[in-house]
């Protein structure tokens, strides 16, 4: 991504936010800043003086530290052990060293217990201690990439009181955000890029979202409210009772479920954690019912037993009246169950292949992919390029890798790959995550579009306004089970956010995984 | 959209050429430090190339090398390691020798039941391990290596003097062939040679291995599966099923590798018969980066290693141990993973430069378009 004249200025215990679309370059910023990778031009400053890197190393012993969207911790190590990796020499690996991190957790009330196990801990305090690591390498500017993408509104709140507690001490801290709102209650300024360069800065007291949107995407800002309700009686998925054990072999790398600690996979059924505990729902045509949850309480493993990835312990999965539940995932393809993967890079694309084979790919067997037993490049290529044309993919050519795509833009081919086989169910999981503001409204809309048609659509995502605003129905799935169903109508993101922490599970006007609720849902949605 | 054409092609010449040249200046330094001249064996090598007899030998030898080599690339080209060729080649050799020496039909049955057998019998071997990985989860690469060892101990059964084997002189081989299962060559004259028939098959092979890898959906799923194997299965690919079809496959075109050789020279399987072409195979593999052409010369630059060197042992004035060339291939195959990395991971961080450069010239032209409008 090309950056050209940026110019970030960031105060002295101050919070900065950089706001912008995804590939406007954001990254390639942070990452310069952080020695990743070298400017062709310009300079940087700290306390006046002009510093380069040619490395993360050169970052931190220059006072900048990074926290990553993806955290860099190993399980089965403890906080301290974490903490000192790597950073051995500063205070050794013993009692100097936790009587650091104390003093460093107290100053800044991080609460941090040096001797946990990490795979013991929940998301938002593997955050902390993601901060704690780079405080206790010296940083002084902190760069955080994202952090509330995965954290509940409680805990995006915990967040911001530490960060205050650090601009109180004197640190800066640089926050790179989508969520508009977060950023002008946390950020003392605000710069905005756009297409690799510095639109604008902002003070947020003389801010609203909308105008930051706009300053973002040259545009108004899109809103995920869906107008009017289309939700049918038409079943389209009837799921029942669905249960899923843990498998102790199997891992999907990315979940930060707590592990059914000690078990394999020989021991007996009863045993073992259920992920997915008696789950029912159905879902109509022309419905979206959004899944309300923290990552790693049984989403994943929903999504793969409902595309055929992992099979279902017991339970059923009916899809337009048949029973699907022993179908493998290509026959499920094939018959309209479209697919938006939570993880686009390990789910959704093949990174060094050119986009037409990604566009191939997941529908192998349909025209205009192939016809019969052969591949029909021709015509994959064609439909590419329309896709391209149509969801706005920016891409110089569909010969390109996948890789070279910004992950907005690798999205939209998703989104327009699964759409273009006019799919009768649709599992989207976090649809627009990582995809900027313009490109996201596009997606909503399309989702949108398709559902008056009779689509019915499985939404999974974090972000809870999205969900509010894109559902019709809205479940929260906690420790693998539905405890709580909402009317997106009426319900605010806080309500919800205490039903997923499982706090709140009997307050939504609950009823244990009833399917009937949904019955209700169609109408009430029709009254706002 | 040319451009980054062109640029698939630079990235795709790059690596082996880096390769190439990096292996033939290490063999200089060894050359060096052995106190010989660094550049006269090359001459001397290149000097054999003219001689149609050698020409011949090397053709002859490729072909064997090519079909090994397909073999071992379409594993690689679904992170499937079939290290076991050697022992499925050799196995089907045998098979093969034997059924032909004990069946006799017409020879328009004769040759495709000879085929048939050795592809049902590389199959079945490299099944086992096929079966073990998806039933057991046990790792193909160890599975291969061991179901060598066993094909070396089967035929060491099988070539029994009270089984089927046949003692000649001091060698044991399976008996000559019925004369309708050996495949005519081109016989150019009894000083030049004869290429073996089935030196067409390994042709035929590679465009069938090209047309099934990017013509079909089968290789769609296969190349899918090499590339991601999570998104493979995302996408419908059931991967048990694909790691037992590919495996059967490999093994049925390693059965093939030995025939042109069988049935166009030796009709008979022997201690003499050539082991280890299954290894080398997979360097071949590599340094062809799984791709039919490119495997086809490296399977000939190979086959002219081999055949060439023997020269330098008779190079006058100075003589140089010919296992220089086996040195150089070792370095090759060092040079060829070294390489292949770094250029993949060059090329993709410059094709994001590109693409990003390309999409930014773009927007600022728009932006320029807006203002002007």
């Amino acid at each position: 991504m090309a950056n050209h004249d940026i110019h970030l200025t960031v105060r002295k215990g101050t919070v900065h936010a950089l706001v912008g679309e995804n590939g406007a370059g954001k990254s390639t910023l942070m990452k310069i800043l952080y020695g990743m990778q070298k400017p062709d031009e310009g300079t940087i400053q700290i306390d006046g003086e002009q510093v380069s890197f040619s490395s993360p190393a050169d970052a931190i012993a220059r006072g900048i530290g990074m926290v990553h969207q993806h955290f860099m911790l190993a399980d089965n190590l403890t906080v301290l052990e974490n903490v000192v990796l790597g950073s051995e020499k500063l205070h050794g690996i013993g009692g100097g060293a936790r009587k650091r991190i104390k003093e460093i957790s107290d100053r800044y009330g991080l609460g941090i217990r040096p001797d946990v196990l990490v795979e013991d801990l929940g998301v938002a305090d593997r955050q902390r201690v993601e901060i704690l690591k780079v405080l206790f390498r010296g940083a002084r500017t902190l760069i955080l990439d994202e952090p509330t993408a995965v954290l509940v509104p409680q805990e995006v709140d915990a967040l911001f009181d530490n960060l205050r507690e650090l601009k109180s001490e004197g640190l800066s801290v640089i926050f790179i955000s989508h969520k508009l709102g977060e950023v002008l209650s946390v950020a003392d300024d605000i710069t905005v890029i756009r297409r690799g360069t510095t639109v604008g800065t902002a003070i947020p007291s003389q801010t609203t979202p909308r105008q930051l949107a706009e300053l973002m995407v040259g545009s108004e800002l899109p809103t995920p409210e869906t107008a009017e309700s289309t939700v049918t009686d038409r079943s389209v998925v009837e799921v029942r009772n669905l249960t899923v054990y843990a498998r102790g072999a199997v891992s999907m790398g990315t979940e930060e479920e707590p592990s059914a600690e000690g078990l394999t996979e020989f021991a007996p059924a009863g045993a073992v954690k259920k992920v997915l505990d008696d789950v029912s729902f159905t879902i109509h045509a022309g419905e979206v019912m959004g899944i309300a949850g923290v990552e790693g309480n049984g989403q994943t493993e929903l999504i793969d037993a409902l595309i055929g990835t992992k099979h279902a312990d017991s339970g059923s999965i009916a899809f337009l009246g048949e029973d699907i539940t022993p179908w493998p995932t290509r026959k499920r393809r094939e018959s309209g169950v479209g697919y938006i993967p939570e993880d686009r890079h390990r789910q959704g694309l093949l990174l060094e292949s050119p986009l037409w084979e990604n566009r191939i790919l997941g529908h192998v067997t349909e025209k205009p992919n192939a016809k019969g037993f052969w591949l029909n490049p021709k015509g994959a290529q064609a439909d590419t390029r329309r896709i391209v044309e149509e969801y706005d993919v920016r891409t110089p050519g569909i010969d390109v890798t996948a890789a070279s795509l910004s992950g907005g833009n690798q999205q939209k081919l998703i989104v327009g790959r699964e759409m273009s086989h006019d799919p009768k169910f649709l599992i989207a999981a976090h649809p627009t995550r990582g995809v900027d503001v313009g490109a996201q409204a596009q997606i909503w809309d399309r989702i949108r579009e398709a559902r008056r048609e009779g689509l019915a659509v499985l939404l999974i995502s974090a972000d809870l306004d999205e969900l509010i605003g894109l559902s019709d129905t809205l479940r929260v799935i906690y420790d693998g089970r539905l405890v709580a169903d909402a009317d997106p109508a009426s319900i605010t993101p806080e309500e919800l956010g205490s039903a997923m922490t499982g706090a709140a599970s009997g307050h939504l006007e609950h009823e244990e995984t009833a399917p009937e609720g949904d019955d209700n849902a169609g109408p009430e949605d029709e009254a706002r | 959209m040319k451009k980054f054409d062109k640029e698939r092609v630079l990235v795709a010449v790059a690596g082996p050429v880096i390769a190439l040249v990096l292996a033939i200046v290490l063999t200089s330094v060894v050359l060096l430090a052995s106190g010989k001249n660094p550049i006269e064996p090359y001459t001397l090598m290149l000097q054999q190339l003219p001689y149609s007899d050698i020409q011949v030998l090397i053709i002859n030898q490729a072909s064997l090398y090519y079909i090994a080599a397909i073999a071992v690339a379409l594993g690689f080209r679904m992170n499937l390691f079939n290290i076991g060729v050697d022992g499925q080649y050799r196995l089907a050799a045998v098979m093969t020798a034997v059924v032909g020496a004990h069946v006799a039909l017409p020879s328009v049955l004769q040759v495709p039941l000879l085929l048939i057998v050795a592809m049902a019998t590389g199959a079945f071997w490299a099944g086992i391990a096929g079966v073990l990985k998806v039933t057991r989860g046990v790792s193909e690469v160890v599975a291969t290596i061991m179901l060598n060892s066993i094909a070396t101990a089967v035929i060491g059964y099988v070539t029994l003097t009270d089984v089927w084997g046949v003692q000649v002189g001091d060698n044991v081989t399976t008996g000559v062939m019925k004369k309708s299962g050996w495949f005519p060559g081109i016989n150019l004259g009894s000083d030049v040679g004869e290429i073996y028939g089935l030196v067409f098959l390994a042709v035929l092979l590679g465009i069938g291995y090209w047309v099934v890898l990017n013509r079909t959906r089968f290789g769609f799923d296969l190349r899918a599966t090499g590339a991601s194997e999570t998104a493979a299965a995302a996408s419908g690919v059931d991967a048990k099923r694909m790691v037992l079809t590919a495996m059967l496959i490999s093994g049925a075109i390693a059965g093939l590798s030995g025939l042109p050789l069988l049935l166009g020279d030796t009709h008979t399987y022997s201690l003499s018969f050539p082991a280890g072409l299954g290894f080398t195979a997979i360097g071949i593999a590599l340094l062809g980066r799984n791709n039919p052409g490119g495997i086809a010369l490296a399977a000939l630059l190979w086959a002219f290693l081999d055949k060439a060197s023997p020269a330098l042992d008779y190079a006058t004035p100075v003589a140089y141990d010919k296992e220089i060339a086996t040195i150089m291939q070792g370095l090759i195959v060092f040079a060829v993973v070294i390489s292949y990395a770094a250029v993949q991971q060059w090329a993709l961080r410059r094709q994001q430069r590109r693409v990003g450069a390309e999409l930014a010239a773009a927007a600022a032209q728009n932006t320029n378009k807006e203002v002007a409008a």
